[in-house]
């Protein structure tokens, strides 16, 4: 028989490569693919956020109210009862009979995925059920790319943010330090960051204090109040310009030297700005941030330029934060957390300690066992064992696969399950030596004997594991994993990788000394 | 070294309606509990908020309970220590949606005056994404079951597939039994486990099975329980060793893995134990059970081979060129 043979190449090749592709893992180095610690291993924040699309549905309602009344008065349609019903549709009333032709077309032409029905000069819009559909997705997907822009401006590692399933969004956050830390990137993710820049109604200002908020919108306005201080201020509804129109937002500092921030408008938004505090000069001006005036500065000469500062008697953090939402957008919609949790870095350190430490005892239990029970069988099956290990580690390396504590529980079992093909093996390898064939068969006929069985089990036990990896979240589909990737390194280790060595080895194996290769009594022959 | 030295077939299957009895009296107890006393979900299933806490020496839990009891909203939180004396895990069925500030916000600024300590863990989980998890996870055993009862239908038979499950089950429902005895805390690791267990008794049963398979063919004797009792007893060194080695293994995660593992590894501990006793004494008895006949088992298999052989015939006629 041929001393080395193709199995015993391929083992040696899958044990280099198991060598080579696990050694940036375990030495943790820069450079090399390699194993990403989960949350729960090197600790930090998962959460999976929920968003109240219905408030991108009626702020875009609200929107097309605005556009119905630029139409018509654009071009001089006379209509009445424009209203919002149920934050669902717009109805409203056409005075003239005659504008019922040009009107329809118009709302056609300038509002698209909307429906308009009539009912003699009374008219309700609402949105199709496809664009209400494609507002939800809009909203989820701006939600989306904000959060990851304030994250990657935060300056963290590596952040995940992520649709899930239908309208769910997946935030990982590797590497917080303390729970402050991660309260104030909560706090970063939740800012819807609404900016509005309002004018003061100056002529109704001095009675707001006993306003109520009926009133104030009978006159066109509304109530806001003062950020730091339980100070209201009557403000006109219809915003002078909002954060849409800015394009940069950075943390300065005011002549006292507290920070402040300073935001560029775009072109459009510079002159709007420009012309509005060139009319209204003597006058104040509020800057509104989600629903609370941040400051209302009188206007002492028209500002051109677009450079606006918002000044809040700000912590330092808290205006660098804003500095960051402010940049990357507000949120279409508010956001929620569904599920949260969150790992301190030195919790994360004693799981690994301590599963470590279950990996290699178990391990070393198993090892030791084998070359009792087994002899240099036994040995043969713990150097399978080994190459199963540093196989699992390089194809994890290599996928850049997540390791998280059930991951680690999936590697020790898949040590105790990975020596059971080598036991099936060994056991009827015995079976064989005892009924009295030679070796060389004893060693072709265990491994074909054993082969169904051991293809059987694995094959049912991945169907389970696939199951679990398609059916489970976060740390349970490390598990299901770091389990199948063990079950079929497993097959080329202890099935191929076995078979080989004893090829290679068998004319060395002594007949005579069956208690020390195959650990049984009965003498050969 | 060899301690399961096979001589001669062990006779079990004329034991198995005693161990039939015994299966099913767990089964009824493991059932009772389950009804009676129920599972008790943690925050994955149920929702709520868990926060692991570290102290610098030993926890004032008594000093937590009454900041903890200070704030109306935290009726009903159970604090208690977690693994050793500095450690401990306040829960609350409470969970809240709010970004900004949550409930573990709340409780560090409740706990600031009782010591220096860490928050080192908040999991909160809302009751939808709980009940959410929740049929996920029977959605998930269920399909497994389903996808190992057509992989074994095709690769056995009808019977032994049937058989194989209703050993899973059984040991699933003991495992399930103990977790409810033990009032372990089921989250998503116990589902891992258990789902885990599912794979390591189907595994053990296969092997047996395959040597029933093997021994249908191989062994001339035509009475099932003959062929079950010699196959069972010339795997029962591999079952016993294997089961070993695993149980090795799980004990050591159960000991030295940390608590945040215990319930993971006293499940699979139980299952290691009960999918190793059913692959032996549940499955095969099953099998006999159901009616399984070796006759028409060889039969087939016999139609199924001469059915191969005449493709073959058929395949070399055609080659040859005489069709």
């Amino acid at each position: 028989m041929k001393t080395l043979n193709f199995r015993v190449i391929l083992f040696a090749f899958a044990l280099i490569f198991g060598v080579v592709f696990s050694i940036p893992s375990l030495t943790q180095s820069e450079q090399g693919k390699k194993i990403t610690l989960g949350l729960d291993l090197q600790g930090g924040l998962h959460m999976l956020l929920g968003i109240k699309s219905e408030i991108a549905i009626e702020s875009r309602i609200k929107s097309m109210a605005a556009s119905v009344k630029y139409i018509f008065d654009d071009e001089e349609i006379i209509f009445d009862e424009l209203r919002m019903v149920d934050g669902e549709k717009i109805t409203f009333e056409l005075l003239d009979g005659d504008d019922v032709t040009k009107a329809t077309e118009l709302l056609k032409k300038g509002l698209e995925g909307t429906a308009l029905s009539q009912n003699g000069l009374k008219f309700s819009l609402e949105m199709t059920e496809a664009e209400t559909e494609r507002t939800k997705q809009n909203a989820i997907q701006q939600a989306v790319d904000t959060i990851r822009n304030r994250l990657n401006e935060f300056g963290l590692a590596e952040p995940t943010v992520a649709k899930q399933g239908e309208d769910k969004i997946l935030v990982e956050v590797p590497g917080i330090k303390t729970q402050e830390d991660e309260q104030r990137i909560r706090e970063l993710i939740a800012r819807a960051a609404h900016l509005q820049l309002m004018a003061v109604d100056e002529d109704r200002n001095a009675r707001v204090g006993s306003m109520s908020a009926a009133e104030a919108k009978s006159y066109g306005d509304v109530i806001l109040q003062d950020v730091n201080s339980p100070e209201k201020y009557l403000l006109r509804a219809i915003p002078v310009l909002d954060g849409s129109m800015l394009t940069d937002a950075k943390v300065g500092f005011d002549e006292n030297n507290q920070p402040v921030i300073n935001f560029t408008l775009n072109g459009q938004g510079a002159k709007i700005f420009g012309d509005f505090t060139g009319k209204y000069v003597g006058k104040r001006m509020a800057v509104v941030l989600d629903n609370k005036v941040y400051s209302a500065p009188n206007i002492n000469e028209r500002i051109g330029g677009g450079r606006v500062q918002i000044s809040g008697r700000f912590q330092l953090s808290e205006a660098h934060d804003l500095a960051i939402a402010l940049r990357s957008g507000a949120l279409l919609a508010p956001v929620y957390v569904m599920e949260k949790r969150s790992v301190g870095p030195s919790l994360g350190a004693d799981s690994i300690r301590s599963s470590s430490i279950a990996l290699m005892l178990g391990f070393i239990l198993v090892v030791i066992f084998m070359v009792i029970y087994y002899g240099m069988a036994g040995v043969v099956a713990n150097v399978a064992l080994i190459g199963n290990l540093f196989l699992i580690l390089a194809i994890m390396s290599l996928f850049g696969a997540t390791l998280t504590l059930p991951g680690m529980a999936g590697i020790v079992l898949t040590v105790g399950m990975a020596v059971d093909a080598n036991v099936i093996i060994n056991e009827r390898i015995r079976e064989l030596l005892h009924a009295g064939k030679s070796i060389g068969k004893s060693i072709e006929d265990g491994y074909s004997n054993a082969f169904t069985a051991i293809w059987d089990a694995n094959v049912t036990t991945l169907i389970a594991a696939t199951v679990l990896y398609a059916y489970g979240t976060g740390a349970i589909k490390g598990f299901a994993l770091t389990m199948s990737i063990g079950i079929l390194a497993s097959m080329l280790t202890a099935i191929v990788g076995t078979h080989g060595i004893y090829q290679w080895i068998l004319p060395k194996i002594d007949k005579n000394k069956l208690g020390f290769w195959f650990g049984i009594r009965k003498e050969g022959k | 070294m060899e301690i399961f030295k096979y001589k001669k077939p062990l006779s079990l299957m004329s034991k198995s309606k005693r161990f039939g009895l015994l299966s099913v009296a767990v089964l009824v107890f493991a059932l009772g509990l389950i009804f009676t006393k129920g599972f008790n979900y943690g925050i994955d299933f149920a929702g709520g908020t868990l926060i692991q806490v570290q102290y610098e020496g030993k926890a004032p839990i008594d000093k937590v309970r009454d900041a903890i009891d200070t704030d109306k909203s935290y009726e009903g939180a159970t604090v208690t220590f977690f693994g050793g004396e500095d450690e401990i895990v306040i829960k609350t069925k409470m969970s809240s949606k709010n970004l900004g500030e949550d409930v573990g916000d709340r409780v560090r600024a409740l706990l600031k005056e009782t010591g220096k300590f860490e928050v080192r863990r908040v999991d909160m989980v809302g009751a939808k994404v709980g009940s959410e998890l929740r049929e996920q996870g029977i959605m998930s055993m269920l399909l497994a079951i389903l996808g190992i009862l057509i992989y074994v239908s095709f690769r056995f038979e009808w019977r032994f597939a049937v058989a194989s499950v209703l050993a899973l089950v059984h040991d699933v429902t003991i495992a399930m039994g103990m977790i409810v005895l033990f009032n372990i805390e089921v989250n998503l690791d116990i589902l891992a486990a258990l789902l885990t267990i599912l794979g390591y008794s189907l595994n053990d049963t296969i092997i047996v099975f395959d040597r029933i398979r093997e021994g249908i063919r191989t062994i001339k004797d035509p009475d099932l329980g003959g062929i079950i009792d010699e196959s069972v007893s010339r795997t029962l060194s591999r079952t016993t060793l294997t089961s070993l080695t695993t149980f090795f293994v799980v004990l050591t995660l159960f000991m030295f893995g940390g608590e945040i593992i215990h319930g993971f590894s006293f499940t699979l501990l139980v299952g290691v134990i009960v999918g190793t006793y059913s692959s032996i004494f549940v499955a095969s008895p099953i099998l006999m059970w159901l009616g399984f006949s070796v006759g028409g088992f060889r039969e087939k298999e016999a139609a199924k081979l001469k059915r191969e052989k005449e493709k073959e015939k058929m395949r070399a006629m055609y080659e040859n060129g005489t069709i």
